[in-house]
């Protein structure tokens, strides 16, 4: 006779509302394992699956998920001079916000090397890789952005032509894949009169200089666009990333980049670890923390519901020991309501949580290793928990059962 | 013409005092209470309320040791003083029957279920617990209500299978406090009744404290008690004049 099974089944409804009360506080602190465990795979996604061996970033920065790194875009070429460089591609990465339908719209922008790089790599839900250099787009779904819509960005109207989804940058901004030159016109747009400003302003240096009166045309120049401009550079961009070459050494090839004195290089490992220790490392210890809490708090709650339960029950245990009951029976009786509690708790949090998760602004992921750790505290909890009511339990003297 | 030996003793308290508190709060519950039964005796206990009866019936059930005094079950010493000679909670379950005033019942197990798990605690096997069990609701006339929980029966079906419950493991002791209060004079007396055969049947001791006077005439011996002292003890036949 199972007692624990039988005083469950005799406060069913109060003890389902317990289990669903339980399991929501469970479920919260799957979702903050989830969290976690999200937005370091929304941080490393990037580095993860653009499958550069080596990230090229200005000298002396972590980089550009850590900070803000320029280079000029013919670093890719000197990169490719390189014995054992595979490929090399131009990384442009900022975000933007937009308004859009009265709502801001947050854009991460991630510039894809045309022609060499079209988005063949990213995983798409529909529409097809960009087709030509400007113009179009690939939109992650958080964006809301629905294939064949247009978007203007800049003095640009960009057509989305292709969807994925679980493409988020680690601020949890969607991804927008642009070609590298439609991301710098988007990151460097200015307006008009900013422009014209800015070629008046040429203008008026150069009249102040000696030079443009020696050669007058310098001044002709000054009020073209800067792109037709020789001595003005073009738009630096966030990195490069290199492919080595298969059987070339990795390691030699970032012996020789790291001689140059205006870059720095970094593994595929060394730029995710320095993301990870950057500035994913606060939001995780934040995070982690607050797990902790929760979860102490979840042992507090427990402990409490379970001492309630057995203090509602005192007077059957005190009858039970009046009776002969072993000490074996009443801690069974305690401890098997405790792992029933926990383990319906858990189950609750559980289901609930593959429901509520997907709706969370932010991704939740709840790995096989994570849902068994937490399978393992909820155990311990729960164990832990019924320690008080039995103690209260062994405590009682059959004598109450005659009062 | 040999006389037959006495039936062994089944109960004895050898002086047993309990006190509660100490020096201005010290209260005497039962002093020098010595009282022996014999396998196949029904005992009555009287006395005003707060004269010790419950404390002794505790006492003798191994539920609240006595302060000084031994406490003997079947000959053998079970408790001396506040010092336990073995498990007295096994002890409980193999040799003791315990019905009270109030039914207590356990509230969340079936009538039956109640009556089968004293048996279950003492190692018998689900089956002949159950058979068991139904054997003594039918026999007391419950086991049309086997089924129910308790908050769904009567006083007196409550109180009924408390009896049957008290009665599961066979017992050597059998303590009933005020087993009758819940019942009409007609099943009160049949429950009497029922502890005398017990008592002949199964060679048990049974002290049963009553205020109910009717049935005095079932008992073998009445004590009774007084401030904590076992004021007397009368002989069947003058109880009953007594009590005229």
């Amino acid at each position: 006779m199972n007692l624990a099974i039988k005083d469950i089944r005799h406060n069913v409804g109060r003890f389902a509302l317990t289990t669903v009360g339980v399991g929501m506080l469970l479920m919260v602190v799957m979702g903050m394992g989830g969290i976690y465990r999200g937005i370091i795979e929304d941080a490393t996604l990037l580095i993860d699956r653009v499958g550069a061996d080596l990230w090229i970033v200005q000298r002396d920065t972590r980089g550009p998920f850590a900070e803000i790194s320029r280079v000029p875009p013919n670093l890719v070429h000197r990169a490719l001079a390189v014995p054992g460089v595979q490929s090399a591609r131009e990384f442009v990465y900022h975000t933007v916000q937009r308004e859009r339908d009265g709502k801001p719209l947050r854009i991460a922008i991630l510039g894809l090397s045309w022609p060499t790089d079209k988005g063949e790599w990213i995983p798409l839900t529909a529409g097809r890789p960009l087709a030509q250099s400007h113009f179009e787009m690939i939109a992650d779904k958080t964006l809301g952005l629905a294939l064949g819509e247009k978007i203007t960005l800049g003095k640009e109207t960009y057509t989305v032509v292709g969807t994925t989804s679980s493409m988020i940058s680690s601020s949890g901004d969607g991804l927008g894949f642009f070609s590298v030159a439609d991301a710098l016109a988007i990151q460097f747009d200015v307006p008009g009169e900013a422009v014209r400003l800015e070629r008046a302003a040429r203008e008026t240096r150069g009249q102040r200089r000696e030079l443009s009166a020696k050669l007058p045309s310098l001044l002709e120049n000054v009020v073209k666009p800067a792109a037709e401009l020789p001595q003005i550079a073009r738009p630096q961009v966030s990195a490069v990333m290199v492919t080595v070459a298969p059987g070339a050494s990795s390691q030699q090839v970032t012996n020789i980049i790291s001689a140059w004195g205006d870059v720095s290089v970094f593994s595929r490992t060394g730029q995710r670890e320095l993301l990870l220790k950057g500035t994913v490392e606060k939001v995780k210890r934040q995070i982690g923390l607050f797990r902790v809490l929760l979860t102490l708090i979840a042992a507090v709650i427990m402990a409490l519901i379970l001492y309630t339960m057995t203090l509602d029950k005192i007077h059957s245990i005190a009858l039970l020991k009046l009776i002969g009951a072993p000490n074996t029976t009443i801690l069974g009786l305690i401890l098997q309501q405790a792992l029933i509690l926990g383990t319906m708790g858990y189950g609750v949090a559980y289901v609930l949580g593959r429901q509520v998760f997907p709706n969370f602004p932010r991704r939740v992921i709840l790995t096989d290793g994570d849902l068994l750790q937490l399978a393992a505290i909820v155990l311990a909890i729960s164990i832990g928990s019924s320690l008080l009511g039995i103690w209260k339990a062994l405590k009682v003297s059959p004598n109450e059962a005659l009062s | 013409m040999t006389k037959s030996a006495a039936p062994p003793l089944a109960i004895e308290t050898r002086q047993a005092t309990k006190i509660y508190g100490s020096g201005n709060t010290e209260v005497v519950a039962m002093l020098d209470a010595s009282m022996q039964v014999r396998q196949g005796e029904v005992i009555a206990l009287l006395g005003p309320s707060g004269s010790g009866k419950s404390t002794f019936l505790t006492a003798v059930g191994l539920i609240n040791p006595p302060t000084s005094g031994q406490i003997l079950i079947g000959g053998r010493l079970v408790l001396d003083g506040p010092t336990a000679h073995g498990n007295l909670r096994t002890f409980r379950r193999r040799h003791i029957g315990f019905i009270f005033q109030k039914s207590n019942l356990i509230p969340f197990l079936t009538a039956l279920e109640n009556v089968q798990i004293a048996l279950q605690l003492n190692g018998e096997t689900p089956r002949a617990a159950r058979r068991r069990s139904l054997e003594l609701m039918d026999y007391l006339g419950v086991s049309d209500r086997a089924d129910n929980l308790p908050s769904a029966l009567s006083g007196g079906q409550q109180q009924r299978v408390a009896i049957a419950r008290a009665l599961a493991n066979r017992p050597s002791v059998l303590l009933a406090d005020e087993p009758t209060a819940a019942l009409d004079s007609e099943r009160g007396r049949q429950v009497m009744e029922l502890f005398a055969q017990v008592a002949h049947e199964q060679s048990a001791g049974v002290i049963v404290v009553t205020h109910d006077h009717r049935s005095l005439d079932i008992f073998d011996a009445i004590y009774e008690m007084e401030d904590g002292k076992m004021q007397r003890q009368l002989q069947n036949s003058q109880a009953a004049t007594d009590t005229r």
